[in-house]
């Protein structure tokens, strides 16, 4: 078993032996979000013809979920590997900085992947959803949860203390992925709003991730695969660029 | 010029040293840690690394370990370089750290199983069990590292630094904070694997464990090399022997002696001696100038004394 495996290994075994913080905990949170608003707005809202609001609301939900989890993995990781100290266990031995970004990546999808299913698994038994596309749907799961744990790994690098993760993960994170049309479509906001959420790699995750449900999206999904395969390209090469100097974690 | 030997190596080819340090500079803003410092360790060497807090010790060590950068210079591990082939020279250096860091998600036998991993290796139970064994943490191997107390941690970490059986180990403060009887066994295993032809470099406070294990020693101070030597000759370079003699009347003694004293305690003085031949002029003129001598005890060089020598720039 290489220097990669087990990290990758490593990384699976931290989240699964705390499942109930790193993937029930956030299948509640986006159960409790599925009953609310469908309580509050099924039947005032139509985003798409003959999709009903909570229908349109599910997979928006399971991708942001995706999204944030996979995001959390790698960065509390690596955060709190840092702040502990322990992160000398993964730095003394020869492993490379690519095979570090792959295992924290895959292990991030992973999580991501997993959180998803289970908000999806859970959501289908209050609301009827189909998949038209599986592919699309898997396609940016698997891109949306790499792209979120590589900016997870730059956060957990960067930040010295949980608070400056706070900071990454409230004021970038959490408006993005929320203003991405996970709770509505970009059609019902105002132009410049129209024009600002384009410029939001999250709405193309979210926006293509929905079109696997019912063949319906505001942009093409191959615009959308674009920009998030692009963005994901673009976080890669900075985040191997950090890795490989050693920024604040080989002095 | 460090001594070239071949056939004997760690890969059975030609190797310059354990440990090749080449003009190693660092600089932390407009701190210097280190200052050129280089320095060659032979394979199967015990060797010593001294100095007060802020000397750069665990800044070299670092870079050794290929933790830190070095500025300028480099570092090579049994002929690999730490940047350049660091995967080779990784493979060859097992490192304890001096803090206490641990995993809080696993417990003791998996967190070596992953170290092992770490370094490629699969199915190393055996001597995962061994190096458990030798260090008493067999009966904690299932128990979570947060549930060890801070001995027991630090068992834990000269473990991992053991799993991929380095040829070449250093110890940063390994028994900084930890009780005797682990002392004792810790060093039983290091000094068992030294004589096995593991290389052992070790920083520590303690003067003592350096002087008895320590076959040389190199010191640093502001980042830079200030000696190295063999223990033996730094003993005999910068110590010498001390005289603790109790007289009845102390105060009789003739100027030309009074000058000799370095110390004075309850009746009791102290005169430093350059080796054992002083000996029997000293007491000559003891016995010359009528004074008694109530008891006297001769106590031997001690590393401790080259230390503060050495640091207070003597």
């Amino acid at each position: 078993m290489s220097g990669f495996a087990t990290l990758f290994r490593k990384e699976l075994l931290r989240f699964w032996k705390v499942a109930f913080q790193t993937i029930a905990a956030p299948v509640l949170t986006s159960l409790l979000y599925l009953v609310i608003f469908a309580q509050a707005l099924e039947g005032r809202i139509q985003v798409y013809e003959r999709i009903p609001y909570t229908v349109f609301l599910l997979p928006g939900l399971v991708m942001m979920s995706v999204l944030q989890n996979a995001f959390a993995n790698s960065s509390s990781s690596i955060a709190q590997s840092k702040i502990t100290g322990n992160i000398l266990f993964v730095l003394l031995p020869p492993i490379s900085h690519v095979e570090f970004f792959v295992a924290y990546i895959s292990a991030a999808i992973v999580r991501g992947l997993a959180v998803g299913l289970g908000v999806l698994l859970v959501g289908l038994w209050f609301v009827p959803v189909s998949l038209v596309a599986p592919l699309w749907v898997l396609c940016f799961a698997i891109l949306g949860s790499a792209l979120l744990g590589a900016l997870g790994i730059v956060a957990g690098v960067w930040a010295d203390k949980f608070d400056q993760l706070a900071v990454f993960q409230n004021f970038i994170i959490m408006p993005l992925t929320f203003l991405s049309g996970v709770f509505y479509s970009i059609h019902s906001l105002p132009p410049v709003w129209q024009t600002l959420s384009h410029a939001n790699p999250f709405f193309y995750m979210i926006d293509g991730f929905r079109y696997g449900f019912f063949g319906v999206s505001d942009v093409s999904p191959v615009l959308s695969l674009g920009v998030v395969a692009g963005a994901l390209a673009i976080v890669s090469a900075v985040t191997l660029r950090m890795l490989s100097s050693g920024y604040k974690l080989r002095a | 010029m460090p001594v070239r030997t071949c056939g004997s190596g760690f890969d059975g080819g030609c190797v310059s040293a354990a440990i090749e340090i080449r003009n190693v500079e660092k600089n932390y803003g407009s701190l210097r840690a280190l200052d050129g410092v280089s320095l060659s360790i032979e394979e199967g060497e015990f060797f010593g690394l001294l100095g007060p807090n802020g000397a750069g010790k665990t800044t070299l060590i670092s870079t050794v370990a290929g933790l830190v950068r070095p500025g300028a210079g480099s570092v090579s591990i049994l002929g690999a370089d730490v940047v350049r082939d660091y995967r080779t020279a990784r493979r060859r250096l097992g490192v304890v750290p001096q803090e206490l860091v641990f995993d809080p998600f696993f417990t003791v036998r998996e967190t070596l199983r992953l170290q092992s991993g770490y370094f490629g290796l699969r199915r190393n139970d055996d001597w995962i069990d061994e190096v458990m064994a030798n260090l008493d943490l067999t009966s904690k191997a299932d128990a979570n590292m947060r549930a060890l107390s801070g001995g027991m941690k630090r068992r834990v970490l000269v473990a991992q630094a053991l799993v991929h059986r380095p040829p070449v180990i250093v110890l940063d403060e390994p028994t900084a904070g930890v009780d005797v009887e682990l002392r004792q066994g810790l060093w039983k295993f290091i000094r068992r694997l030294n004589v096995e032809g593991h290389t052992i470099v070790l920083t520590t406070h303690y003067l003592d464990e350096a002087e008895s294990l320590c076959g040389r020693i190199g010191m640093l101070k502001g980042g830079r090399l200030i000696a190295l030597d063999s223990t033996q000759n730094l003993l005999k370079k910068f110590s010498g022997l001390s005289l603790v003699i109790g007289l009845d009347n102390p105060e009789s003694l003739p100027p030309e002696l009074a000058a000799r004293v370095s110390a004075r305690e309850n009746g009791r003085i102290t005169v430093r001696l350059g080796n054992y031949l002083e000996l029997e002029g000293l007491l000559a003129d003891l016995r010359k100038s009528g004074i008694s001598i109530r008891e006297f005890e001769l106590q031997p060089p001690d590393l401790e004394e080259v230390f503060m020598g050495l640091m207070a720039g003597k």
